[in-house]
């Protein structure tokens, strides 16, 4: 039987040819790390391999101690018989695809990846291959994502009715990637200052290092109700329903993410608003990534694996899904 | 429709219930009265005719599409609600839109929509696949949306007659009253509804009153004071219902607003013996002898718009009057209830003891331990516990607190296990929040009540994930997953059932809390139920 490049190993997705793990969740020497979201970049590996874009970003989430190793987009670098390198994947700053070719096979891992545009970081790349592992985290054809300029423009409308009817208004958002695509999107609407949550404060300054601009932002810090009227506050989703919300008197909250394509998603969270924005592909552009590559087998993980890998058998492509224990985020 | 649908947006996103009211009434001063009109009529929960099933829309959302229609099944399963799925759907092949091209108001939408009720499968099809192509999404929604069933977007009739208020400067009780019975919507009968004038007799003659409704009551009855300020009858498990005797003609309105003239012959019949110019308030049952029959038997008579006489010698139906709102033409609403009580046993006493129309008897009772006593029999005489009145209490509108309380029997529990799983709608969508249950019968489970309500959102969360980690097998949006975790199911009566896999049917099951204590092998068998069954119809 034909040796797959890639194998799924209880420490995570594994190359034989190079001995070396692929985003792992549990402590391996040597970890190629796609980018630097929590289910992604797990501390306590020995050595850890990623892209140089994204090395400010994975040093403030995994502590100053592990070993890290840079790669340029692009560059290739050798493990045993495996030649790795990585690619833009558009999803957060430094995020990355990684290309792994022996002899002559090559296999892609998309990690997680949009292909819409972000100001924040370098836009996906197209990689050939004969194998694509895909995320599938919206794998279904009811997320199409409108425009982020679109979605931008609604926020910054929220955001006005918000001050003349003398309330805050609270936009919950991811708090590596999200808030920061964010900022950068009104930034091209207003020049308006934006307070942040704590949570937010240290990584979006990693983003102002790596040359992103966006919209001048302070930290809430100790503000209260008066100073924050007709302000808006960006926070991560924990903070809703913490003590945190003490602070504000007058309030609506928007949600920021894909999952408000569904209103029952929203309505279930109790939000205000929600804001369609995701930093994953949409379905339609999960399958044209697919068709894109050329690959022709294709492995889907990570969130609704099972439909899109059903769908692309469909379509004559030789899909499965692979069971990972990166998040069911659904 | 686009205002109206920029009016469906704004209440779907505020859950308060000022906003939804100042932006219904923002709508009811600037919409034409035909458009208003329905807008009234939907937001009260109307629907409109169906022009397609929910599989005929799939299919054709399937082939606008080109998504299989396994894709489409999938889909509906992750949203929840169908109108919204097609909407996602259908916009990777919509149209792009010039503003204000194309403005078709909602009464004129509504009247395609009834005219395609005439047209042949295939032109609604057409029809509809065009609409879906050029209608913006917010305006597609709400099409689905009436294609689908009604808006369900967290409005009461209540407060879309404040908002009217609101709007017209009308009284509230006046355009309650105006609404009550079958209101048809209309640009005219609109500007009827909000009109400041006195209305005539004949606008009325027909309609019945705002019905009052009872709370429950949670705690012990002794926190409503003295036992002998109060009155005790027993809460029925029949329809609610209005008799209005008028000009000779005899009308019955159920708490729903239906008219359900022709459905209750017998009650009608025994109607003559009153005097004119009455109205009653009371319940309709399923009778036979002297004892009520349980609800199950009353649902065929509910449904058979001109029952056979078959059906109405098999399953005689009886109106148990408790309360008298009008009577010599006089509205008595505001006297107290002991005055309406009397005056409405003297009105029962004249007609014969054993027609179609009778008196719901008081339970006497000396203090309130004594009608505790009485409520723990309230089984075995099919009924659902007991209501509990004020006797100086007036007539009031609506639910308002504190003259009226239901006291309703403790419900009957049994320990189950979770087998089949299905998600959810509405703020349930994409969490498998629809749950079967099973009992023993000998080594198998069989399945014996679905139920969705009574965990806590947090435990609805902890479920689905449960769920999904311990799937066996998937049928579309149903999974079976491993029989492990037992459930207190609370349901209000058992009956024996032939249409059911387990011989029984249970009534209002809903699950009173997940039993982690308990392993599955601990659940109770359906012989266990079957013996709630016995007690409970009492054979």
């Amino acid at each position: 039987m034909h040796r797959d490049l890639l194998q799924l190993r209880a420490e995570g997705l594994y190359c034989p040819a190079g001995e070396f793990w692929i985003d792992p969740w549990r402590p391996v020497h040597t970890a190629v790390i796609t980018h630097a979201h929590a289910d992604h970049a797990r501390a306590g590996m020995g050595r850890y391999v990623a892209a140089s874009a994204g090395i400010g970003i994975l040093r403030a989430r995994i502590g100053m101690d592990g070993e890290i190793e840079t790669l340029r987009y692009g560059e290739g670098r050798r493990f045993g018989a495996a030649t790795v390198s990585l690619h833009p994947a558009g999803h957060i700053l430094g995020s990355s695809q990684v290309r792994v070719a022996v002899g002559d096979e090559t296999w892609v891992v998309t990690g997680d990846f949009k292909r819409q545009s972000d100001p924040t970081c370098a836009p996906f790349e197209v990689v050939p291959c004969d194998a694509l592992i895909t995320e599938a985290t919206f794998a279904y054809p009811v997320y199409r994502w409108p425009e982020a300029g679109d979605v931008a423009a609604q926020i910054l409308e929220w955001w006005n009715a918000c001050e003349s009817r003398g309330a805050s208004a609270l936009l919950l958002c991811y708090a590596l990637g999200k808030a920061q695509r964010l900022l950068a999107e009104l930034a091209r609407l207003t020049d308006r200052t934006v307070l942040l949550h704590g949570a937010m404060v240290a990584l979006t300054q990693l983003y102002r290092d790596a040359g992103v601009s966006m919209l001048p932002a302070l930290p809430v810090g100790d503000r209260r109700a008066p100073e924050l009227v007709g302000q808006l506050v960006l926070a991560p989703p924990s903070a809703a329903g913490s003590p945190w919300m003490r602070r504000f008197a007058d309030v609506e909250t928007g949600f920021a993410s894909g999952w408000m394509q569904i209103r029952g998603h929203r309505r279930r969270r109790g939000h205000d608003r929600g804001f369609v924005l995701s930093d994953h592909a949409d379905w339609f552009d999960l399958v044209r990534t697919v068709r894109e590559t050329g690959a022709r087998r294709v492995l889907t993980t990570h969130g609704q694996q099972e439909v899109l890998a059903r769908h692309l058998r469909e379509t004559g492509i030789e899909a499965t899904s692979l069971r990972t224990h990166i998040g069911d985020e659904s | 429709m686009r205002s109206f649908s920029r009016l469906y947006a704004t209440l779907d996103e505020t859950t308060s219930t000022l906003a939804k009211r100042a932006a219904l009434a923002q709508y009811f001063r600037t919409a034409s009265p035909a458009d208003a009109a329905w807008a009234v009529q939907l937001l009260r929960g109307g629907k409109l005719p169906r022009l397609m099933g929910a599989a005929a829309l799939r299919e054709l959302a399937s082939e606008v599409t080109g998504f299989p229609s396994w894709l489409v099944a999938e889909s509906h399963a992750q949203v929840g609600d169908l109108a919204e799925c097609l909407t996602l759907l259908v916009e990777s092949v919509a149209e792009t839109h010039d503003a204000d091209v194309d403005e078709v108001p909602l009464s004129q939408w509504i009247e395609r929509i009834r005219a395609m009720t005439s047209a042949d499968d295939e032109v609604r099809r057409v029809w509809l696949a065009d609409a879906w192509r050029r209608l913006p999404q917010a305006e597609r929604f709400v099409l689905n949306k009436l294609l689908t069933g009604a808006l369900r977007v967290g409005v009461s009739a209540r407060m879309v007659a404040l908002a009217l208020a609101d709007a017209s400067g009308v009284a509230v009780e006046r355009i309650t009253r105006r609404l009550g019975g079958k209101w048809l919507p209309g640009a005219e009968a609109f500007m009827a509804l909000i009109s400041t004038l006195e209305d005539s007799g004949e606008d009325s003659a027909a309609t019945p009153y705002p019905f009052y409704l009872a709370s429950p009551l949670e705690g012990d009855p002794a926190t409503l004071g003295d036992a002998e300020d109060w009155l005790a009858e027993w809460k029925w498990d029949g329809i609610r219902a209005q008799l209005l005797r008028r000009g000779g003609r005899s009308l019955i309105w159920s708490r729903g607003g239906e008219d359900l003239e022709g459905r209750f012959p017998e009650i009608e019949a025994a109607a003559m013996s009153l005097p004119d110019n009455c109205v009653l308030d009371g319940e309709i049952l399923a009778w036979s002898e002297s004892m009520p029959l349980p609800f199950i038997r009353l649902q065929p008579r509910i449904n058979r718009l001109k029952p056979g006489a078959n059906l109405v010698t098999s399953t005689p139906t009886r109106l148990l009057a408790y309360d008298l709102l009008e009577g010599g033409g006089r509205d008595l609403r505001q006297h107290s209830l002991s005055e309406r009580r009397a005056a409405l046993e003297n009105m029962i006493a004249s007609i014969p003891g054993n027609a179609a129309i009778g008196l719901s008897e008081q339970v006497r009772f000396r203090n309130w331990a004594e009608l505790g006593a009485h409520r723990s029999l309230a089984r075995e005489r099919n009924v659902e516990g007991l209501m509990i009145k004020r006797l100086d209490s007036v007539y009031r509108d609506g639910r308002k607190r504190g003259d009226w309380w239901k006291w309703k029997v403790e419900p009957l529990t049994i320990d189950a296990v979770l087998i089949y799983a299905q998600s959810g709608h509405g703020r349930r969508a994409g969490l498998h929040t629809d749950y079967t249950f099973a009992l023993w019968q000998g080594d198998g489970l069989v399945p014996f009540a679905k139920a969705y309500s009574g965990l806590t959102d947090a435990e609805l969360l902890e479920l689905d994930r449960w769920i999904r980690t311990h799937t066996i097998e998937r049928f579309g949006p149903v999974r079976s997953v491993q029989p492990s975790l037992v459930f207190e199911l609370a349901f209000e009566a058992v009956q024996l059932s032939k249409r059911h896999r387990s011989g029984v049917a249970v009534r209002f099951p809903r699950i009173l809390r997940w039993r982690r204590d308990k392993n599955p092998q601990e659940a109770d068998s359906l012989d266990n139920l079957r013996t709630l069954a016995g007690l409970a119809v009492g054979d």
